[in-house]
């Protein structure tokens, strides 16, 4: 499925994109000093995207509404990942009320080549992006979700882990004096 | 036992930007730094030789007593500098081509500056490596 869709988006040099991304984040460091700015930045920026982004996720995927946040789960990691990186996330950790699970990115173009200098690990979360972007684009299909970096192989980690919560689904609003 | 091999990576404008020994040595013996200007005072007849070859690799350009020194000048004139005392060019020339490789991948990392030292302990395990691959 996410194959497909992958094969039909257009692709452009993976390094162009990984040194584009890396100019970037170490533009913010030296332009706000702060970690945690940089990190709430790059969030905002993700976010940005995010809510562009999933017009063309759903007008190229063909994917209809899931029925319950697991499935979300599963279509970020299989067919979302996939289709704009080209990778696919394992989702863990799903929990009994199905309002969280953990998205584990075993491969993730944006680290590569990457060396965490040692005063940022633990502080920058150098993939920050995507969680913006996730949030971003369930925003846009009505659930408003927390999104954080637990882990981060930058940071010595075993693997990059992802932590989405369903805070709560937005109502589809019914414009005034509809009815 | 002294030290058999010396290899300096040299910077644009003859900073220096990462040195190691083969075999390495745990404490600094006043040896080493001998070698390492040796291989400094020999920076000229690099310049020199430079402009003479096509090629990266510039083979044997200088002795010193019983040492030899091997050169290496990438495109963006980093150099790199091996002093040693036995004369085999093959092992040589692929330890400085596969030296450039991962110099290349290091430079790719956003955190590093061009031209300037390079502290990572990968790229130092990596090039461990290589040493041990070649030279013994």
């Amino acid at each position: 499925m996410g194959t497909d869709v992958f094969n039909k988006v257009e692709k452009i040099n993976s390094e162009l994109f990984t040194l584009t991304y890396g100019a970037l984040v170490t533009q913010l460091i030296k332009d706000y000093e702060d970690i945690e700015q940089v990190n709430i930045k790059l969030e905002q920026m993700g976010y940005n995207i995010g809510i562009r982004l999933i017009e063309e996720f759903l007008a190229k995927s063909n994917i209809g509404r899931c029925a319950d946040f697991m499935e979300t789960a599963e279509v970020i990691a299989k067919v979302g990942f996939k289709m704009f990186l080209g990778v696919t996330a394992t989702v863990i950790d799903q929990d009994p009320d199905k309002r969280e699970f953990h998205l584990i990115l075993d491969d993730n173009p944006l680290i590569d080549f990457v060396e965490l200098p040692e005063q940022y690990k633990h502080k920058l979360y150098y993939s920050n992006i995507l969680c913006g972007v996730i949030r971003g684009a369930l925003e846009m299909v009505q659930m408003k979700v927390k999104c954080t970096f637990m882990k981060c192989t930058l940071s010595d980690e075993t693997s990059s882990d992802i932590k989405v919560v369903l805070e709560e689904v937005l109502s589809d609003m019914i414009p005034v004096g509809y009815d | 036992m002294s030290v058999l091999y010396t290899f300096l990576i040299i910077g644009k404008n003859d900073n220096p930007l990462y040195e190691i020994e083969f075999p390495s040595s745990s404490q600094k013996k006043e040896s080493t730094y001998i070698n390492q200007y040796i291989l400094h005072s020999s920076l000229d007849i690099v310049e020199e030789h430079v402009w003479k070859s096509n090629n990266m690799y510039l083979k044997i350009i200088d002795k010193y007593n019983k040492y030899n020194i091997s050169s290496y000048v990438t495109a963006g004139q980093i150099k790199l500098m091996l002093l040693h005392e036995k004369k085999d060019e093959d092992p040589i020339r692929s330890f400085f081509t596969e030296v450039h490789d991962i110099y290349l991948k290091y430079l790719l990392n956003p955190f590093y500056t061009f031209n300037t030292p390079i502290t990572s302990p990968t790229f130092d395990a990596r090039v461990r490596k290589l040493g041990a691959k070649y030279f013994f």
